[in-house]
């Protein structure tokens, strides 16, 4: 038993700290304000890497684990939650259940593009009638000859009209329930494909979420990812990733939150003295940061988990990663509500990074799977088949 | 060879404070070190950069040196995650307490040794701030030397480089062999790619002794320093200057008055 980073993991924090500091956190309120996707941040990351952390060298990445991996949505997080979306919804939903699914062609085809950054991913299972209940698709795919024909629509997907590679979800056999769900590939450029109505959001505004219409889109029969009836089960396999994301994403904003309070609180003064010196600030604060911690620690061993079971298929992190999301999703929203408070007016105003920052958190708890589902999974976990 | 490539850069690098996280003792006026991150000299950040630069256009070989404590291996880690082909650290009690002089006489010892066209180090280090070990070793080394680069640009025959002066710059043409001593600002430095933070710590960072620097001991560490530092002490802050709003003629007496008291004039 080891919590210390090793030093390759040490090494890539303080690069990925000092990377968002200084190219992400100056233009953080500015794509919130023009609900901006930060485009030249997506190619500054990619340059460096960042987009293809996980992901072994011989697909062109960068051959890293996924503590690391949670670190750069972590530490982008803090400065931007919107930078720290992009990132984690490109690697967990997309790039990684190729490498987890796809055979060694699909895998040679896409993985290097997506992990070198020239190609954004994005995931699309979400409805208008099927959200948590997934089972309930109305994408439908057909085989017609050598190519699948996908009808209808998504919501709510994250990089669309950014990503040039959609991991979609759809109904194969309605008759078979979740048995009856596969998993597709399919590139942006494909006729039949678009991308419609983008969504006005409360929080994460430079993050470009959007709905994907399939009308008559042919794609080739071997864009199908593993295989016909199984995308149920890679939709959840890829959502427990997932989870790990958002979970980093949820602590950075926390922690992003935490360090503007200390800041502020120490610099602020009424009654003649900081407001750091009086104990309800103190108190308060000490709770806030150790809620902060014990999350780390949770997205930590959660990621952890989920290296070994790459070693071995029969370790689950499932519960683990939705136990660290649905802590650390509800440690942001009391973080950044309470940092508003510390600020008082100024909290509430544009000119303080906390206004954002509590805006961001409120996603953290609704999107791969709401709090509610995370306690399902969890519950699902700690009793077994009731 | 220079020419495109087969050219060999030494780029000598240090580690030092962050002199930015650095805080003075309120009681005992001292330098606060505990807690202060060490981190790579940004003038030397600078020149690695400038020597990265190199070798993604021309496919220059990039060496790094530092000396230092076992500890100092970080640099050259975070040098490898950057680019950097190849990197040295020069550990040893023999090289201890160093000043400049003994300092550049081991750098150069160690150059001696290796094969380089043209070496490339910081301008000066933000905890000694002396500027005097670059153009100390192209002396030892007796090769031309260029100090204060912010700029260097190569058309496949000719070096081009633009060194910073006081009034302004000069541009310098020479043959890309010699020492450069190089600004940070012109050469802002690439951050480590996540592939070369995964492969850096599988890379070899070779440590060499005083033995394995062509030198004689007697010039090295403590022994090879003349500099002896007397007494250290912290800056002591000084009182507020007064203001006196008074037109220019008795401006002059006040100033002459005030001269001398200080015994400054008679």
């Amino acid at each position: 038993m080891n919590f210390n980073l090793t030093k390759t993991q040490e090494l890539f924090r303080q690069m990925i700290h000092e990377f968002a500091e200084k190219e992400v956190k100056p233009l953080a309120a500015e794509i919130d304000e023009q609900e901006r996707f930060p485009e030249e941040t997506v190619k500054k990351m990619a340059k460096l890497g960042i987009f293809g952390i996980p992901v072994p060298k011989e697909y062109g990445g960068a051959g890293g684990d996924n503590i690391m991996y949670s670190i750069a949505v972590e530490e982008l997080s803090r400065c931007c939650a919107t930078t720290g979306v992009v990132v984690s919804a490109h690697t967990s939903l997309c790039m990684v259940p190729i490498l987890e699914f796809g055979t060694e062609e699909q895998k040679k085809k896409y993985l290097p593009k997506l992990a070198s950054g020239e190609w954004i991913g994005a995931f699309g299972l979400t409805e208008p009638n099927a959200g948590t209940d997934s089972s309930a698709q109305q994408t439908t795919a057909v085989l017609d000859g050598e190519e699948w024909v996908l009808n209808g629509n998504k919501i709510f997907i994250t990089n669309a009209g950014y990503a040039e590679l959609y991991l979609i979800i759809a109904m194969t056999d309605k008759s078979q329930g979740n048995r009856g769900i596969s998993a597709f590939l399919v590139e942006a450029s494909t006729p039949g494909f678009c991308v419609g109505k983008k969504e006005l959001k409360m929080g994460i505004r430079g993050s470009a979420t959007a709905e994907l219409i399939f009308d008559n889109c042919r794609i080739p029969k071997g864009n199908l990812l593993g295989q016909v009836g199984r995308g149920f089960r890679i939709a959840m396999k890829t959502l427990d990733g997932g989870r790990i994301g958002i979970a980093a994403q949820a602590l950075g904003i926390a922690q992003g939150a935490l360090d503007e309070t200390v800041k502020y609180t120490k610099e602020r003064k009424q009654f003649g003295r900081a407001i750091a010196k009086f104990q309800n600030t103190q108190f308060q604060m000490a709770d806030m940061q150790t809620k902060i911690e014990a999350a780390r620690l949770l997205i930590r061993s959660a990621a952890f988990k989920k290296d070994e079971a790459i070693k071995n298929d029969r370790i689950s992190y499932s519960a683990d990663s939705a136990m660290a999301k649905l802590y650390a999703s509800e440690v942001a929203m009391e973080v950044t509500t309470k940092a508003v408070q510390f600020h008082g007016g100024y909290g509430y105003t544009r000119e303080y990074p906390v206004e954002r920052m509590m805006r961001d958190a409120k996603i953290t708890e609704i999107y791969e799977g709401t709090s509610e589902v995370q306690r399902m999974v969890i519950a699902g976990n700690l009793f077994g088949k009731l | 060879m220079i020419g495109g490539i087969d050219m060999k850069i030494l780029v000598c690098i240090k580690q030092v404070p962050d002199t930015t996280e650095i805080r003075i003792d309120p009681v005992t006026k001292t330098l606060v070190r505990e807690g202060v991150p060490s981190i790579m000299n940004p003038d030397d950040k600078g020149g690695l950069e400038l020597a990265l630069r190199f070798k993604d256009k021309f496919g220059a070989e990039v060496t790094v040196i530092t000396m230092g404590p076992p500890q100092a291996d970080l640099i050259l880690r975070e040098a490898f995650a950057m680019g950097a082909d190849r990197a040295i650290l020069l550990t040893d009690r023999k090289f201890a307490g160093a000043d400049t002089l003994a300092t550049s006489n081991a750098l150069a010892g160690a150059a001696r040794t290796l094969k380089w066209d043209l070496i490339i180090t910081g301008r000066q280090a933000i905890d000694g701030d002396t500027a005097q070990v670059g153009p100390e070793m192209a002396e030892h080394l007796n090769i031309p030397q260029i100090s204060y680069v912010a700029g260097l640009e190569y058309d496949g025959k000719t070096f081009t480089v633009k060194k910073q002066t006081e009034e302004g710059h000069q541009l310098l043409q020479f043959d890309g062999k010699g020492l450069l001593t190089v600004l940070a600002p012109a050469f802002k430095s690439r951050y480590m790619s996540v592939g070369g933070i995964v492969d850096a710590y599988n890379k070899e960072v070779e440590v060499w002794g005083a033995d394995k620097v062509d030198l004689d001991e007697s010039k090295l560490g403590l022994k090879g320093s003349p500099t002896k530092v007397v007494k250290s002490f912290a800056k002591e802050l000084k009182q507020p200057g007064v203001i006196h709003e008074v037109d220019a003629e008795k401006a002059v007496e006040l100033i002459v008055s005030k001269l001398k008291e200080k015994h400054i004039i008679i």
